[in-house]
């Protein structure tokens, strides 16, 4: 019924040709594809900068890069992998998704959605300019932490302005999916019924919105501090610096779900499919997206214990970090319960779904040990931070994406992927993943300091293995970018259900879904 | 219906522009309350503040003895010599007490600093107050002066009875750049005088 109503729009998909389709495009699935496509490239531009970190740990003594290139290889890996790869590849799956799940027929502001995406390649231009400046790029780390960015060259400057950029096009895109989802849910869509990847994205936008331009503020009060006589943060004119570290986290803290709570959405849409049940505890779910955002703003300065706070202040942040476990355990719950006696079959989305579920409970519990605050003051800047953050962000975040990828590829393109090679691509990421970042754990609670090009002896060992895990996780990426080239290119042609019985209103429209689609809007019951 | 949902967006569209101002606003509402926070806390140099009287009215501990060490440091920028006139002195809590600093301009222009200071362990901090004081004000040096400047302080009664030894640590920062022009050419022009001073002598 729905197919032949939407066969019956086809004729009326007319849109420019060649390269101006793409820079005048409102479509939501246009700007869908036109995200993803720039946050690979990022993600393979922020790769490359961190082979060269791990090319020059690879032994101890300096060998490949001078220190100050390091320290901007770390800095700007961070702030392309963050803002260029992880945050725009959610919103393409926002823009591709949100529209099909509610049974709307677009972004409800489709104009500021071709702005938001294409303030994007300009921002990232600038940042990536800063390495051409006298100075060369930022190099304070992703932080941006006063004084030292205070005293940086022109490359801050233009790492500032790059951030404005990117907060206003992150910003634009959140309203935009908020007023999508209030206003343009198919008739039946009750806020209880949307899929979950649409609350988590409905409360990661809000998140956005709330803290992003907090850090568009502290980036312009460094901004000042550099260059027009304020003191914000600069001690002799009566300014603190440990000021930045608290603005800065207060919207770091929030940032950090931005990036891991749509990537929930994506495996909770992933897991009850192929595991042939609903998904346990939706209810429960809801509220515990609720509960995680709300958390994340009073739990800041957890990354700052070591900063000289009050007694009172860090058993404080210690406690409601603690608290944090809460929900985000009753996530792990249901899904593991959703799996729990499913008929479970594990094609490549599935692989990657469990496989987050996994990897993202070890860097779930490496964060709760951070969160102790008496041990933190041990781990505080150290390699276990970093094996930390990889676990939640690159096995939570960005394979989530990759999963997500697998799950709506077919309906994206009308084609099956590579079935086989799709299982290589999780089984080498995956491996080659735990062995570049599980050894890290031992260098951080052994010592080793983040953000130094150089080590002491003793840590050699396993920075050869992080390395050569880090250098054969970066290739394996190639792969999944020839999967999806190739299943774009043609391949088996899939059904409009794809899976077997998957939930969902994208799944009751054809493969691939016509340019326009639910301009009459589904019934949903 | 299409001009109906079109109002419909605007409406959110406006609320989540104004809240987007709000939060950039928020942002900087975040520098005062932090000033607020570390006063209570004493926080970051922000220590207790008080006056002669109130804290001669207070009764001297008697018990117990604090050992209060002094350290200075001298941030990049800054050609000066400074350093703490004693390195440590024993205090009763309670008791009003007199030290210094010693400092110099190690060069032949005038230069104006500022200085911060903290006190370790923090739980000291709150209990740490003075009565006069050198920092968080320009301090000027003409050339080749050197200066004592006196710093007045008393550790109040309430100081936790585990902390024995309380360190006071005192940064000086080059604050020129924050002068305005005109300072700028008032101290420009004691170079002058400062030179003509030497010549003379």
């Amino acid at each position: 019924m729905a197919t032949a109503e939407v066969a019956h729009h086809d004729h009326h998909d007319h849109h420019p040709t060649g390269l101006m389709r793409w820079v005048t495009t409102t479509n939501h699935k246009d700007i869908g594809t036109l995200y993803l496509i720039f946050a690979f490239i990022m993600f393979l531009l922020g790769g490359a900068m961190a082979l060269v970190i791990r090319a020059e740990l690879f032994q101890p003594g300096l060998q490949v890069v001078d220190p100050h290139f390091f320290n901007q290889m770390t800095t700007v890996h961070a702030l392309v992998m963050v803002f260029g790869a992880i945050m725009p590849g959610m919103v393409g799956f926002a823009n591709w998704q949100i529209p099909l799940m509610i049974g709307a027929p677009d972004m409800a502001l489709p104009r500021l959605n071709n702005w938001s995406f294409w303030i994007l390649p300009f921002a990232a231009t600038l940042l990536m300019s800063s390495f051409l400046t006298g100075g060369g790029g930022p190099a304070a780390g992703w932080t941006l932490y006063a004084p030292l960015t205070i005293q940086g060259g022109m490359g801050v400057d233009l790492t500032i302005f790059a951030v404005h950029m990117l907060g206003v096009s992150s910003v634009l895109g959140a309203i935009n999916i908020i007023v999508t989802v209030f206003n343009m849910r198919a008739p039946g869509m009750h806020f209880m019924k949307m899929p979950l990847f649409v609350w988590t994205w409905l409360i990661t936008a809000f998140l956005l919105i709330a803290v992003m331009p907090v850090f568009a503020g502290a980036v312009t009060m460094l901004l000042t501090d550099r260059h027009f006589g304020t003191a914000f943060f600069d001690p002799a004119g009566g300014g603190d610096p440990v000021l930045f570290q608290h603005i800065f986290w207060f919207f770091g803290h929030p940032e950090v779900y931005i990036m891991i709570l749509p990537a929930f959405g994506i495996i909770s849409a992933i897991i009850p499919t192929f595991s042939r049940k609903p998904l346990f505890g939706y209810t429960s779910m809801v509220l515990a997206v609720a509960g995680i955002a709300f958390l994340s703003f009073i739990v800041w300065a957890h990354h700052m214990f070591t900063v000289g706070m009050p007694l009172v202040g860090e058993i404080y942040f210690m406690y409601a970090t603690m608290l944090i476990a809460v929900p985000t355990g009753v996530k792990i719950f249901n899904w593991v319960a959703t799996m729990w006696r499913g008929s479970m079959t594990f094609e490549t989305p599935m692989l990657f779904g469990v496989g987050v579920v996994f990897l993202f409970t070890i860097g779930g519990l490496s964060g709760l040990m951070l969160g102790i605050t008496p041990a933190d003051f041990q781990y505080h800047d150290t390699y276990f931070v970093v094996a930390h953050f990889h676990y939640v962000l690159f096995s939570g975040s960005a394979m989530a994406m990759m999963g997500g990828t697998y799950y709506w590829l077919p309906k994206w393109t009308g084609h099956m992927y590579d079935e086989k090679l799709g299982k290589w691509h999780f089984w080498l990421t995956s491996i080659f993943f735990n062995i570049a970042f599980f050894p890290q754990h031992f260098l951080g609670l052994a010592g080793m300091p983040r953000r130094i090009p150089d080590y002491a002896l003793q840590f050699t060992e396993f920075n050869v293995i992080s390395s050569i895990g880090a250098f054969g996780l970066g290739i394996t990426q190639l792969l999944f970018g020839y999967i999806v080239y190739k299943c774009i290119k043609g391949g088996e042609k899939a059904t409009s259900e794809v899976w077997d019985n998957p939930e969902g209103l994208e799944w009751t429209l054809p493969s691939p879904p016509p340019y326009h689609t639910f301009e009459t809007p589904p019934v949903v019951k | 219906m299409k001009a109906d949902s079109s109002k419909a967006n605007r409406k959110i569209v406006i609320r989540l522009l104004v809240l987007t101002v709000f939060m950039f606003g928020f942002g900087y509402a975040l520098v005062p309350l932090y000033d607020t926070f570390c006063i209570a806390f004493g926080l970051n140099g922000k220590t207790g503040v008080t006056d002669n009287r109130t804290a001669a009215a207070k009764g001297i501990d008697e018990t117990r003895w604090v050992t209060v060490q002094f350290t200075s440091h001298t941030a990049v920028g800054l050609p000066w010599e400074f350093k703490p006139v004693q390195k440590s002195i024993k205090v009763r809590p309670g008791q009003v007490m007199d030290a210094a600093y010693f400092a110099k301009n190690k060069t032949t222009r005038p230069i104006v600093g500022r200085a911060t200071y903290s006190v370790a362990p923090s739980q000291a901090a709150v209990h740490f107050k003075k009565t006069e004081c050198f920092c968080f004000t320009n301090q000027k040096l003409l050339a080749n002066e050197e200066k004592d400047m006196p710093v007045r302080f008393v550790i109040d009664a309430n100081l936790p009875k585990e902390i024995h030894t309380v360190t006071l640590s005192y940064s000086f920062f080059n604050a020129e750049k924050y002068l305005s022009e005109q300072e700028q050419l008032k101290l420009s022009e004691q170079v002058e005088i400062g030179a003509g001073t030497e010549k003379r002598i």
